[in-house]
């Protein structure tokens, strides 16, 4: 049975490859017109909404796990971080590529190094995302090295590790913010319920909440495919973060609309609006419900349904980005963006991508355990003694 | 600096303007209503006070502080001493963050070309460089395109709201829209009829350097807080530490 869903998903996986391999073609061969739904009236579609404004923010877990281990000092977590720097490091990875999709002339992507721009918010994002970037290869290097047996070189970044997450830190909260001051300079586009001065800070909020829910979310898919999952303990010690951090940005985004007077808007249930204050509602009962859920040790305690809140928040935090890159963009175009199937199949592609790597690398890489060795190097002899039982994955009853 | 007044009483729908616009620039012959990649200006109707007709003429606004030039990462598109807002397709990454962000949805990008440019009207530039005026002025005959010095303009304008304050809206579109810009317009109707907003009491860029002009001070405030955090935390636990053991 369980080799007949695995033969299932690899066939799946194959199919969506094969068909973003197509739109590739269509894409480079034909332009964006030839293979995107984009137009001038919604320049930006899919692979902007989800590829870089979700795909930067379900990778925060990068900058928050480390912080919390390095700066922090939280070693509880420290089994954690391998995993987040490598779904981080995937995921920078991805953005990337999906940004190489997106532009009109990739090939001029550098050139941001050089034709400096300081008034622009873009300019920022991708000096940002460019250092953080390398930020996270550094980060994510010790697996390899390890599994070359180059101590040296594994040595050396150990060294720098608590500069580089003190860098990371400030280099994510910078362009994780920045994404949502993108829209800032759109005061009459983009639509009340999602235009805000304080978007920076609402994007902030939403990617640290959803870098947690997705250590959560993605324990649970490893411990189904590959039987290792971490330590339960931790990840309902997280999800009470997440929780916070979910219930703080709701708090503000209500906030924010009631002071600016666009609460009624969530309430037109009939003709102009309706459309847009359903989203509304959608992102909000999907990111309120882990809130309330998480609350309950009922559910908190039981790992599958701990899945299952992680899982919704992440669902919640996709419609509000998208919502944000498309539904409140659509009334003032005047139209309905929705992606091609060429889009559709590209970013998918890009997911099935990023999974098959994840799984290679915990296949082949030090990802699940620390080595003994950097560990000696980097912890002190009773800390070793205390964590060493976490760094044995698998959920531990 | 260069700066065009369009009046919409004046008007009378002939497109000559456009017809000059397509040759001077060398667009194709096209049916479309829309500004688009092959088209920088487009004369449209309106209904206007007394249920007939009213033309108006839509291109780029030349903005004095434009929203297109302020996103764009690598600065390829600029405002001129002269009045045009340039664009420069070579160092161009594609992103369309300026067809995004103008106010006035002027920005049309080519997309189905393998090596797209964003493509608006250039106010003429080359002919402004040679004394001459922009292409679409010279061939209005009805002085609903007038091209001189903004000042000049703006004087005019007020001119002719004084003479006939009943044909038009008591404003003058641009001269404080968005910050300002260099194509001045006059009404019969509501601008907002013509697809122009009426909010822009400041140039939209501030919106977003207001919040890129705290970043400097917010990585020094976040670096100290972030050292201290770490020497607190690891101190805590030094001293929790030596406290266990001495129990």
């Amino acid at each position: 049975m369980t080799r007949l869903r695995s033969i299932f998903w690899r066939v799946v996986a194959l199919a969506i490859v094969a068909a973003g391999a197509y739109a590739t073609w269509v894409r480079f061969a034909h332009g964006l017109g030839g293979s995107t739904h984009l137009s001038d009236r919604s320049p930006w579609g899919l692979w902007i909404g989800f590829d870089v404004l979700c795909g930067v923010g379900l990778a925060a877990g990068g900058f928050t796990i480390t912080t919390a281990v390095y700066i922090l000092h939280m070693e509880r977590l420290r089994p954690i971080v391998r995993p987040t720097v490598l779904t981080a490091f995937l995921g920078y990875m991805l953005v990337t590529a999906g940004l190489l999709f997106d532009l009109g002339r990739p090939w001029n992507i550098w050139r941001a190094m050089v034709w400096w721009n300081p008034h622009s918010v873009m300019f920022e994002v991708a000096w940002c995302v460019m250092l953080y970037t390398m930020v996270l290869s550094l980060e994510f290097s010790p697996m390899v090295f390890e599994r070359l047996k180059w101590h040296r070189a594994t040595r050396l970044v150990k060294a720098a590790v608590v500069p580089l997450v003190g860098l990371g830190f400030l280099l994510s909260t910078l362009h994780q913010s920045s994404l949502g001051s993108l829209y800032l300079i759109l005061p009459t586009k983009v639509y009340p319920l999602w235009y805000s001065p304080v978007l920076p800070v609402l994007f902030w909020l939403s990617a640290v909440a959803i870098g947690l829910a997705m250590v959560i979310f993605e324990s649970g898919l490893s411990a189904r495919a590959f039987g290792r999952a971490l330590e339960f303990d931790l990840l309902q010690g997280i999800s009470k973060v997440m929780a916070l951090f979910l219930g703080v940005f709701l708090a503000a985004r209500f906030l924010d609309l009631a002071w600016r007077g666009a609460l009624g808007y969530a309430f037109r249930f009939s003709g102009r609006g309706s459309y847009e204050a359903g989203m509304f509602w959608l992102e909000t009962v999907l990111l309120a419900l882990p809130v309330l859920l998480v609350a309950m040790p009922r559910v908190r305690l039981d790992p599958e349904r701990l899945f299952a809140c992680a899982a919704m928040a992440v669902g919640g935090f996709l419609v509000n980005r998208l919502n944000v890159a498309t539904t409140a963009l659509d009334a003032s175009s005047g139209g309905r963006y929705f992606p091609s199937w060429m889009e559709v199949a590209v970013t998918m592609s890009l997911v099935v991508i990023g999974m098959t790597a994840f799984r290679l690398a915990v296949q082949y890489l030090p990802v699940f355990q620390d080595a003994p060795h950097e560990a000696e190097a980097l912890r002190k002899p009773e800390e070793l003694s205390q964590t060493s039982g976490v760094c044995e994955v698998s959920v531990r009853s | 600096m260069h700066a065009m007044l369009l009046d919409n009483t004046k008007c009378v729908g002939c497109c000559a303007c456009m017809m000059a616009c397509r040759e001077k620039n060398g667009l194709p012959e096209t049916d479309n209503t829309e500004l688009t990649a092959s088209q920088f200006t487009i004369v449209k109707q309106a209904r206007g006070r007394d249920g007939g007709d009213v033309n108006y003429r839509r291109l780029c606004m030349h903005c004095e502080d434009p929203t297109c030039a302020s996103v764009c990462p690598v600065g390829a598109m600029h405002k001129t001493a002269a009045g045009p807002v340039l664009y420069d397709p070579d160092i161009c990454l594609g992103c369309r963050y300026c067809v995004q962000a103008c106010p006035f949805s002027v920005p049309k990008y080519e997309w189905n070309a393998l090596v797209p440019r964003v493509r608006k009207c250039n106010f003429c530039a080359d002919r402004l460089a040679q004394g001459k005026i922009n292409a679409c002025a010279e061939a209005c005959q009805y002085g609903a395109t007038v091209a001189g010095d903004r000042d000049a303009l703006l004087k005019e304008a007020r001119a002719r709201l004084a003479a006939r304050p009943d044909q038009y809206i008591q404003k003058i579109y641009g001269e404080h829209d968005a910050g300002g810009t260099s194509v001045l317009m006059l009404s019969s109707i509501p601008f907002s009829q013509m697809g122009l907003p009426e909010n822009l009491s400041e140039p939209l860029p501030l919106l977003t350097f207001r919040v890129l002009s705290k970043i400097p001070p917010l990585v020094g405030v976040g670096a100290v807080m972030l050292t201290g955090l770490g020497w607190l935390t690891a101190r805590k636990q030094a001293v929790a530490r030596a406290e266990g053991g001495s129990k």
